[in-house]
């Protein structure tokens, strides 16, 4: 016996929520309760009197799984708002990384030459060593650490997707 | 200024507002301070339970059975974890309810002190929402959002986790107004012009069928009368989810039974057939649907349901309409009588339910040696419905044959454990039920496996004086699980048969109650008259064919058309696809 899987579907949701203790393992946790994929999560608060904080979730599924995420998204008692971007049709995700690369010689001046094409910014250096600040599509950020690799590539960290619809409107 | 109270007088106060008459608890360490309250008033009745699974379930049959809330008070650790089987229990019945934890002074909690668990962290998936109180200012309103989230929306459990310190120190309670929760917000109404849509395809459909579920008795007593309503004026048939029995009468016309892996013939046969499916407050579980790529194939489906998450979930609905399905079904009539549809001719539809039901489901073999279950049920039905009894169950065969063969015209009489399946919730139940409700006859219809998971609740019950009955079909097996291996496994008994029962008479008799056994069908209505007449708790001991089966059955991973009628029909070993899905 085999276990059947459907087509999958990448998603980008915003959800807002009230900024208490546990709120961000209530809403992980029920992705693992419910086996749903998080690629993906990014959380800070977004108010001044920082009681509102909005989550930003990559997830993948079959269309009716992820009609499922938004709604047992929603049913939670501390979540005020959950928008589907990807259904919601244009918007812009942007990751930031911090990429540590090091090396001498031509491998240095390799690194410098690619940062710049990438317009990442060095915002730590050694004699034998920079970090790199990058931000941009998850792509572009998957492709600068590809690149790297070749010339000296220590660690990187990145931050997970931010995202947010195109136009005049709030979510 | 109001004046400073402790944490514990705090929420005592908080609970009389909130019109708490009764908590089902038991004391430790963590709720001292909260006990030491509970001693020095009146307006609340404890009720000391003799294991906290049991306050639990005591609780949600409380709550059941008065559409009250139900109130738990458990102490920090053991007492928590020992409450989860019920808080998840309520969680899946949608059942509201309130567990109050005691937890470890907040300068403890986290270094793995006596008695410490993370309450809120074991508790985030099995209820609808938790607190951990870290101050004494916050835990009156915190008392008041509980039980405004435990009873609104789709009800549920709630726990709030109140370390130590929290009950001793002191911070002045006021009583707040109207709550209005920043986050939350149930949608009560249905979008009307769903609901005209819902009403339209309603009018149009040749051969609908109402599914009804648990949601129709939660929403109220209002709710069962407009169904009755609404089935009256669309002439429609009513089926109803084991939860949902009694919202719609065993005795109206309209009735065709349960439906599902155990319901009737003519129910799922009119669930495949129909060309409208109108879900009220109703989840398409497993048990109901069966087989998915098989079930209800010709139909267009109408969902209402207060729970968005619901819809779509595992049965894709071509129209769902969230709100509250009593308010849902108001309006549904309300319009069905503006438009003045008249009532539809669907006389060739109920033809066809009518041969269904001519092949008799529910009948069984006879025996004039042995105790029929299904013939117990149904004389402790005959004996006791002119006094509207609440039923409670445990988990297994005899819950199902009390389903089929015991009937209910009316709401909140019917308290079992649908969703999570709880063995041992039947006993606990009838004492919480009874509770709420003095003067009335409860009874639970237990088996010999199921009623020893919770056994020692007969102390609670004697303490009490709570005129409890159980009633155990008593085939010493496992009987649901010997069916399943029956049908699926060729027989083999795996660790299914109940070895070494105690004398369960006796036993009763060690706690107080008056046993009585029966064990032929010449003793089966005496036996039952003489379990009524006695005005205190009551254990029966009833032996009944060891080895009868649950039918009708939709078998695992079976669709409804392929209903099993009887034990001829059995082929007793099933492939693995069937096997892994149900």
């Amino acid at each position: 016996m085999h276990i059947k899987e459907g087509l999958k579907e990448r998603h980008t949701l915003s959800v807002t929520v009230t900024n208490e203790p546990g709120v961000l393992a209530r809403i992980a946790g029920m992705f693992t309760a419910r086996g749903y994929n998080i690629e993906s999560l990014t959380v800070a608060d977004i108010t001044e009197d920082d009681s509102v904080s909005r989550i930003t979730i990559v997830t993948t599924g079959t269309p009716a799984v992820i009609e499922q995420v938004v709604a047992q998204l929603d049913r939670m008692v501390p979540v005020h708002k959950v928008t589907d971007l990807t259904v919601l049709g244009d918007h812009v995700e942007r990751e930031l990384a911090l990429v540590k690369v090091a090396g001498t010689g031509d491998h240095r001046i390799e690194a410098l030459r690619l940062a710049e094409v990438f317009r990442a910014n060095v915002v730590d250096t050694t004699i034998s060593s920079f970090v790199f600040e990058v931000t941009g599509a998850s792509t572009k950020i998957d492709r600068f650490v590809e690149l790297m690799k070749e010339i000296g590539l220590v660690e990187v960290a990145r931050t997970g997707i931010v995202a947010m619809a195109r136009g005049k409107d709030a979510v | 200024m109001p004046k400073e109270l402790s944490g514990a007088d705090i929420l005592i106060e908080a609970l009389c507002d909130l019109g708490v008459d009764v908590i089902f608890g038991y004391p430790g360490g963590a709720v001292l301070p909260i006990y030491d309250a509970l001693f020095n008033q009146k307006r609340i009745k404890h009720v000391l339970v003799r294991h906290e699974q049991a306050a639990t379930h005591a609780a949600e049959g409380y709550a059941r059975s008065t559409g009250k809330p139900g109130v738990v008070l458990v102490t920090s650790g053991p007492g928590a974890t020992n409450a989860i089987t019920g808080i998840t229990d309520a969680l899946m019945d949608s059942i509201p309810m309130v567990v109050i934890t005691g937890q470890v002074a907040t300068h403890l909690i986290g270094s793995d002190a006596f008695q410490e668990a993370d309450t809120v962290g074991l508790t985030r998936h099995c209820t609808k929402h938790n607190y951990l109180v870290k101050s004494p200012e916050r835990l009156g309103d915190i008392v008041h959002e509980a039980f405004h989230i435990a009873t609104t929306g789709r009800p549920g459990p709630v726990v709030i986790d109140i370390p130590k310190d929290v009950q001793v120190a002191t911070a002045p309670y006021r009583k707040p107004g109207t709550i209005s929760h920043a986050s939350y917000k149930p949608q009560v109404k249905g979008d009307i012009k769903l609901i005209e849509a819902a009403v339209e395809m309603l009018a149009a459909a040749e051969r609908p069928i109402l599914y009804t579920g648990g949601g129709v008795i939660n929403s109220g007593p209002g709710a069962a009368q407009i169904l009755r309503e609404l089935a009256r004026i669309t002439g429609a048939p009513v089926t109803s989810t084991l939860m949902g029995l009694g919202a719609y009468p065993a005795s109206g016309d309209a009735w065709l039974g349960m439906l599902g892996m155990h319901g009737t013939y003519e129910a799922n046969w009119a669930m495949n057939q129909a060309d409208l499916i109108l879900c009220l407050g109703a989840r398409f579980d497993d048990r109901v649907t069966g087989r998915l790529d098989a079930f209800a194939p010709h139909s267009k489906k109408i969902h209402v349901d207060i729970d968005r998450s619901s819809m779509n979930k595992t049965v894709r609905v071509d129209l769902g309409i969230v709100g509250d399905v009593g308010r849902v079904m108001e309006d549904m009539v309300k319009l069905w009588k503006a438009r003045q549809h008249p009532k539809p001719d669907l006389s060739g539809w109920w033809k066809r339910i009518d041969e269904w039901r001519a092949k008799k489901s529910l009948s069984f073999p006879a025996s004039k040696s042995e105790i029929m279950p299904q013939e117990a049920i149904r004389a402790l039905y005959e004996a006791t419905k002119a006094k509207a009894p609440v039923i409670t169950t445990e988990v297994g065969q005899h819950q199902m044959w009390a389903a089929q063969h015991f009937h209910f015209d009316a709401p909140n009489k019917w308290l079992t454990s649908g969703g999570l399946g709880t063995m041992g919730y039947g006993l606990p139940a009838a004492i919480g039920a009874q509770l709420g409700n003095p003067n009335s006859l409860v009874i639970d219809i237990a088996g010999d496996a199921s009623i020893q998971m919770n056994i020692q609740e007969l102390g609670t019950a004697t303490q009490y004086r709570l005129p409890v009955k159980i009633f155990i079909l008593n085939n010493e097996y496992m009987g649901m699980v010997r069916q399943w291996q029956e049908l699926t496994y060729a027989s083999r008994y795996s660790e299914s048969y109940s070895d070494s029962l105690p004398d369960f008479v006796k036993l009763a008799e060690a706690y107080g109650w008056k046993g009585i056994r029966i064990e032929n069908p010449d003793q089966l209505e005496a036996g039952i008259a003489e379990m009524l007449a006695h005005d205190g708790p009551v254990l029966v001991d009833c032996a009944v064919a060891k080895l009868s089966n649950c039918f009708p059955m939709i078998p695992s991973g079976a669709s409804h058309t392929d209903m099993i009628l009887g034990d001829d029909q059995v082929s007793g070993e099933l492939d693995d696809e069937a096997k892994a899905l149900v």
